[in-house]
């Protein structure tokens, strides 16, 4: 599935895009959660096809892709990131997006598009 | 051979994973291989955010010998960890609100750390905690 067409359907805006083509990039795999430790213990394999889908909006979230070699963060309930995690978002060269979404709504549209969770090897 | 030492502030959320990042990048340009790269990444970011939310502040020591074993130390200098078997059990967790909102204390720090680690050592007194981990490349 491609970025572009996950992302219309879940009506995601965008809060920042490092590089254009990625949104035709497939992505497969989906990682849930707004603490990171749990996201840096469980995703483990196919991690430049993972979208990590979070509420936590902050620079930690950021790390974590980071450290995951993780290139598109999701954040449902609305969040925004500040200006400052902004800035760094910049710097780590990610594509961000935001959607209107709870976060087992967005799940469960991705679910149905026949995304899979992400996970161990 | 290269060595880097780094500091670590007590309670500095802002900065918390800089130095993971840092280090990430040296293995980077090392050419250091992808699975491997996360596992030494991860380990070395819970053990960082570890430093930040629990301890009065330390160093991390990253050092590379020339026959390729990556060492990492993280040496802080108090409190201590007070039950490490506790502290090693997935899903145990202290860490405060703070550290909750920032999105860790998922009592999988520790666990998560050994998992990664090739060699994993951790030692803890009231002085301080020393965790001693180390990879092949």
């Amino acid at each position: 599935m491609s970025a572009r067409e996950l992302l219309k359907k879940i009506g995601a805006r965008t809060l920042y895009t490092f590089n254009e083509e990625l949104l035709d990039k497939e992505y497969q795999f989906v990682f849930a959660a707004d603490l990171m430790s749990d996201a840096l213990a469980m995703i483990n394999a196919n991690t430049d096809s993972t979208i990590l889908l979070t509420g936590l909006a902050n620079a930690q979230s950021l790390r974590t892709a980071e450290m995951l070699d993780i290139s598109m963060i999701i954040y449902v309930r609305g969040k925004q990131l500040s200006e400052t995690d902004l800035e760094l978002a910049k710097e780590m060269e990610f594509n961000l997006f935001s959607t209107n979404l709870t976060m087992f709504e967005c799940s469960g549209v991705l679910y149905q598009m026949g995304m899979k969770a992400a996970g161990n090897d | 051979m290269i060595k880097e030492i780094y500091k670590v502030e007590r309670e500095d959320f802002i900065n918390a994973g800089k130095v993971s990042s840092k280090i990430k990048t040296i293995l980077k340009e090392l050419q250091v291989p992808g699975a491997l790269l996360r596992k030494i990444a991860v380990a070395c970011y819970e053990a960082e955010i570890n430093m930040v939310i629990h301890s009065y502040g330390g160093i991390i020591t990253l050092h590379i010998s020339e026959d390729g074993l990556v060492h990492l130390l993280f040496e802080d200098t108090g409190p201590g960890i007070k039950d490490l078997n506790a502290a090693l059990t997935p899903g145990f967790s202290t860490a405060s609100d703070k550290a909750r909102e920032m999105g860790f204390g998922a009592g999988m720090g520790l666990p998560n750390i050994r998992r990664v680690s090739e060699f994993f050592d951790v030692k803890s007194s009231s002085e301080g905690t020393t965790l001693d981990l180390r990879w092949q490349l």
